[in-house]
């Protein structure tokens, strides 16, 4: 299988990449490690016209601390998240996350940017970094602006990113020492997650996030409420999928997902300490 | 368009369409053709080669995207008539039934223990989570991988 034609066109930094951007409109899709475009393209399920391939923009690779936050940048590959100490020792949950997405191969090439603007509610990063409170610093035309991991995604592959608009870093509080689980249900390794459930502790609250139980990365809002309540961590879990509308598909139905989602989180609110 | 790369050691300058995927490349403008098509959606690992050292799955990687890098393909591990050292460890372990994983198998291995020189069974089991044998042969290639690991051969 091969991708319907297009034009391809590289953009080795942020700024060449939103020139593109202005060049070609809508017409353009931004490429990142391509784990999850490609196949779409392959499979004619996108079609872009011109491709703007920010593979290797430099300036958009690295991570670095800010003060109190992580500062990640969105071309950053999952590989390097894994690797990175001041990841593993400020937002733990996010290398472990990182270190489950696809395979050893998909991770040298995949990015965290790419994953966060692909918006696939199944994917590792957007859940992780959901329950870290992220946010996401986005540059266009008219500079920068910073959303935060709530607002992002809008449904199933759409965001609010604006056509011209190209996210640039990933910025995530620092959950130094803190307690986290994740719990990702998959029926072959290198599936995307059937279900998946973050918990982060930060500063005696507790976050929990789901990935798969809608058509966008979810926080478990009722179960985060009656753990903040008082609950405990089993009696929170059975609300994990208060209000959700999971989809169902060939690897489970709406209700097996909802029972997923309730067993997940109470095992990742015992791996983060919560019982 | 021109896409400029290094293969196996070798500097190519191939002419191809904008959308054409790496394996394409190698297989069809280059005939190295030791990277087999699998599953064709990044799940099966047979197309697997290294990228500047690092296996990636070269049926979801663009031609264009890696111009001036460098690509290793099975064909390119042996060192004349001296077998790489995971070559060897496959052929001492019989980690292949019909061989059609082998290649992409093998360059993965070669990524995995570049990246952790002596890895444990569980390590090489989950470190080739990306590459399926339909053969039922995990066990044997499990060996292979840690046969070579152990190798004292240098490369």
């Amino acid at each position: 299988m091969i991708p319907a034609p297009f034009d391809y066109v590289r953009a080795d930094s942020a700024d060449a990449a939103l020139a593109a951007l202005r060049e070609h409109g809508d017409d353009a899709k931004l490429l990142a490690g391509g784990q999850s475009l490609l196949p779409l393209m392959k499979l004619r399920l996108a079609t872009p016209g011109v491709v703007v391939d920010v593979s290797r923009a430099a300036d958009l690779a690295y991570v670095r601390e800010d003060g109190d936050v992580l500062a990640i940048g969105a071309l950053t590959r999952h590989c390097d998240i894994v690797s990175a100490e001041v990841v593993t020792a400020h937002a733990p949950l996010l290398a472990h996350a990182a270190s489950g997405v696809g395979d050893r191969q998909v991770r040298h090439r995949g990015t965290i940017g790419g994953s966060v603007a692909h918006a696939d509610p199944s994917a590792d990063l957007p859940t992780a970094l959901l329950a870290l409170d992220a946010s996401y610093v986005v540059r266009g035309p008219a500079g920068e602006r910073t959303i935060t991991a709530t607002e992002f995604a809008t449904g199933f592959l759409e965001t609010v990113l604006a056509p011209d608009e190209l996210l640039i870093e990933i910025r995530v509080p620092k959950a130094t020492g803190e307690a986290w689980g994740y719990q990702k249900f998959t029926r072959r390794a290198i599936d995307w997650a059937t279900v998946a459930v973050a918990v982060q502790a930060r500063g005696g609250g507790t976050a929990i996030s789901l990935g798969n139980m809608g058509s966008t990365v979810l926080r478990a809002a009722s179960a985060e409420a009656a753990l903040a309540g008082g609950a405990s961590a089993a009696d929170a879990a059975q609300h994990a999928d208060d209000g959700t509308e999971p989809a169902a598909d060939v690897t489970a139905s709406a209700d097996y997902r909802r029972h997923l989602a309730r067993v997940l989180t109470k095992r990742a609110l015992a791996a983060a300490g919560r019982s | 368009m021109n896409v400029t790369l290094t293969v196996n050691g070798v500097s190519h300058t191939v002419d191809v369409e904008d959308r054409t995927l790496l394996v394409h490349l190698l297989r069809d403008h280059l005939g190295l053709t030791a990277t087999n098509i699998g599953c064709d959606t990044t799940s099966c690992g047979a197309c697997t080669v290294l990228l500047d050292g690092e296996s990636v799955k070269s049926c979801t990687v663009l031609a264009a995207s890696v111009d001036g890098q460098s690509v290793t393909t099975l064909e390119g591990l042996a060192d004349g008539e001296r077998w790489h050292r995971v070559q060897e460890g496959f052929r001492a372990k019989h980690g292949l039934q019909c061989g059609f994983c082998t290649p992409g198998m093998v360059m993965a291995a070669v990524s995995l223990l570049a990246e952790n020189p002596s890895p444990t069974a569980a390590q090489v089991r989950e470190g080739l989570e990306g590459n399926l044998c339909r053969c039922t042969g995990y066990h044997n290639i499990v060996a292979a991988v840690l046969e070579a690991a152990e190798g004292s051969v240098a490369r």
